[in-house]
């Protein structure tokens, strides 16, 4: 399936008419790169510059990794025509590129080199890339520990989830009994347990597991069952008179026709399933980003709060671009869904 | 009824196509509350292999009928029968291409198609079946294709094809042709009338078109305004190819029509 983007045709379909000045057509195809370039120059120069107002031990290996940033942009654009793909992706990426090398040139004055932002609460660049390479170990064991945590609970509250929200669009006596406790449980937020869950469950491990399970089941469940709810009588009538038995009903009409639903519930579950994976980690894990970021609290370690955030960050958008991933494949049959 | 008569007389000699027995049936919707009649004692019967065209007023009942006839609901008097077989529920002997292609979009036009012989887990054996009956379409090369990216009438042809592909006894068909344009539209017809003379499938033809009819079916039953009930029961005896211009068509065409409330018109 394709998808057209503005500046895919931008970049290819820009006729090349040869009346125009060879330099202002130079000047549109690559003077984005070539900002680009001048930007991260302007921060490795940011960072060599001037002293440091503070003691940091990584800022002349930021700076030199910015200019060699700035020469890749700089080659990348000029060359990009024999780059491929590669040239193209630079291309279409370079206005950001442009804005992240402000932002962090701001950044690293604002900080480091003038001190305009209160200084422990407002860390260096070149202090957070001091966490990723002097406490590597530790915070990749957090990450570690974080993905465990919540890869299971999340694939057993999906697949509960889903399996109660097909039985309950499916049968009206699972309805009947289900419903009212869906109605009386799941709007409750997951994180109202968390007290009871680690007094009631032999490990915290279980007890967040299970918390996170709940958080990621009731949308699952709820937008598996409306999407079953809402399949249209005509499919099965189709595929009744065509010879199906309930069995086929259930698994080749009701579930792919409410796995669009599906997906919303997960995305909405997945969210969610964060927000219980943090706090169960703040209060009672002794592991994972949740509890990194408690830990760098209690030192006023505040680059390392910063970079933790910055790795969850990664990971959530991660798992969300995984779950779209997924989702598009399975849903190529569906035109005009959103990209992520 | 004379066909009743005729039934009696006709051989049973094993045909691919079955006999169907519509016996007085009446059926009813209820809406808020009040009851809707929608079919009036309705009795027919179809002997096997005859391609019968029901023709009515919109809203009349054609739909439900052929929903009874189906299986898929229950009249509320009266009796279907298959082949001596009371009708309780759907079977793939009795296929319908309903009025609206619903085709799954969540299948490719080649899945569409198979879907029948795959709900009765024979489609490992007989994959060629499919592809006989895109071909017969003629959209082999729209297997890979979803719904969505199918014009309105490719999407009736896929849903013909999927029921064809059952080589089923009845063919039950609710204004299959209705979204055709007039070209592929006749050669659909021609198509259905080659296809049937060579199976030999007892077919039930909605259609609103009184020429449609006269071209396609041995037979033409016109109902009245709902409540439905049989107004006519009209013999098409003419040999097929049939042409459109044949002046022995054109007066039942006129006939009909004047059943049907429009002879100031024609
Ligand atoms: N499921 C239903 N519930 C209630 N009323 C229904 C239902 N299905 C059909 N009806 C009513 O029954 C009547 C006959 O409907 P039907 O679909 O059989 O008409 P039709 O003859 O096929 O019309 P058309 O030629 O326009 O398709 C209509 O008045 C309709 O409102
Ligand atoms: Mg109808």
């Amino acid at each position: 399936m394709s998808t057209y983007s503005l500046s895919d045709g931008l970049a290819s379909g820009a006729p090349r008419t040869s009346r125009a000045p060879w330099l202002a057509t130079w000047i549109r195809e690559s003077g984005v790169g070539v900002l680009a370039s001048v930007a991260w120059i302007a921060f490795g120069l940011s960072c060599l510059w001037w002293e440091d107002v503070g003691d940091w031990s990584r800022t002349h290996s930021l700076g030199i990794a910015a200019l060699v940033i700035a020469a890749v942009a700089l080659f990348g654009t000029v060359a990009s025509d024999y780059l491929g793909s590669a040239g193209r992706a630079l291309h279409t990426r370079a206005p950001w590129l442009v804005a992240l090398g402000v932002f962090l040139t701001l950044w690293e004055v604002a900080t480091a080199k003038f001190a305009w932002l209160p200084l422990p609460f407002f860390p260096p660049p070149q202090s957070i890339i001091e966490v990723y390479t002097d406490d590597l170990p530790k915070l990749l064991d957090s990450v570690f520990a974080s993905v465990k945590l919540q890869l299971g609970g999340y694939l057993i509250g999906a697949t509960i989830g889903f399996l109660t929200g097909v039985s309950i669009g499916w049968s009206r006596a699972v309805g009947y009994w289900v419903h009212p406790v869906l109605r009386f449980i799941g709007p409750l937020p997951a994180t109202a347990w968390l007290p009871i869950a680690f007094f009631t469950f032999p490990s915290s491990w279980s007890a967040s597991t299970f918390l996170i399970a709940l958080a990621t089941g009731f949308p699952v469940t709820v937008l598996t069952w409306s999407g079953v709810a809402s399949v249209s009588n005509a499919y099965y009538d189709v595929a009744r008179t065509l010879g199906a038995k309930p069995s086929f009903l259930v698994l080749k009409v009701a579930i792919p026709a409410a796995l669009p639903h599906v997906f919303v519930g997960l995305f909405m579950g997945l969210g969610s399933s964060f927000a219980v994976l943090v706090v169960a980690e703040m209060i009672g894990v002794k592991a994972g980003l949740g509890w990194y970021l408690q830990w760098a609290q209690g030192w006023a370690a505040y680059a390392n709060m910063y970079a933790a955030l910055i790795v969850m960050s990664l990971l959530c958008s991660g798992a969300i671009t995984l779950l779209f991933a997924i989702r598009d494949r399975l849903l190529v049959w569906q035109k005009g869904t959103v990209k992520w | 009824m004379v066909a009743a008569a005729a039934l009696a007389e006709a051989p049973t000699h094993a045909t691919a196509g079955a006999a169907l027995d519509i016996e007085q049936v009446s059926h009813a919707f209820d809406i808020d509350g009040a009851e809707l009649p929608v079919l009036s004692d309705v009795s027919i019967s179809v002997e096997p292999g005859e391609f019968v065209a029901l023709l009515g007023p919109s809203g009349c009942g054609k739909s439900t009928l052929l929903r009874l006839v189906a299986g898929l609901d229950k009249p509320r008097a009266g009796s279907l029968r298959e082949d001596e077989v009371r009708i309780i529920r759907p079977h793939p002997s009795r296929v319908v291409v309903f009025q609206d292609p619903t085709l799954f979009p969540w299948r490719s036009v080649w899945d569409n198609v198979a879907l029948g012989l795959e709900a009765q887990g024979i489609l490992k054996s007989q994959r060629q079946r499919v592809d006989d009956a895109l071909d017969l379409v003629g959209l082999s090369s729209f297997r890979k294709a979803y719904p969505y990216q199918l014009s309105g009438g490719m999407a009736q042809r896929v849903a013909l094809a999927r029921a064809l592909v059952n080589d089923p006894r009845i063919l039950i068909l609710d204004e299959p042709l209705g979204k055709l344009d007039s070209l592929t539209r006749i050669t659909m017809q021609a198509e259905l009338v080659s296809l049937w003379q060579r199976k030999g499938f007892t077919t039930l033809l909605v259609t609103h078109d009184a020429e449609e009819a006269l071209v396609l079916a041995n037979r033409v039953i016109v109902f009245s305004d709902r409540p439905a009930r049989v107004k006519a029961d009209i013999r098409v005896d003419r040999p097929y190819p049939r042409h459109r211009g044949d002046p022995y068509l054109a007066d039942l065409r006129r006939q009909i029509l004047g059943l049907l409330g429009l002879d100031a018109t024609w």
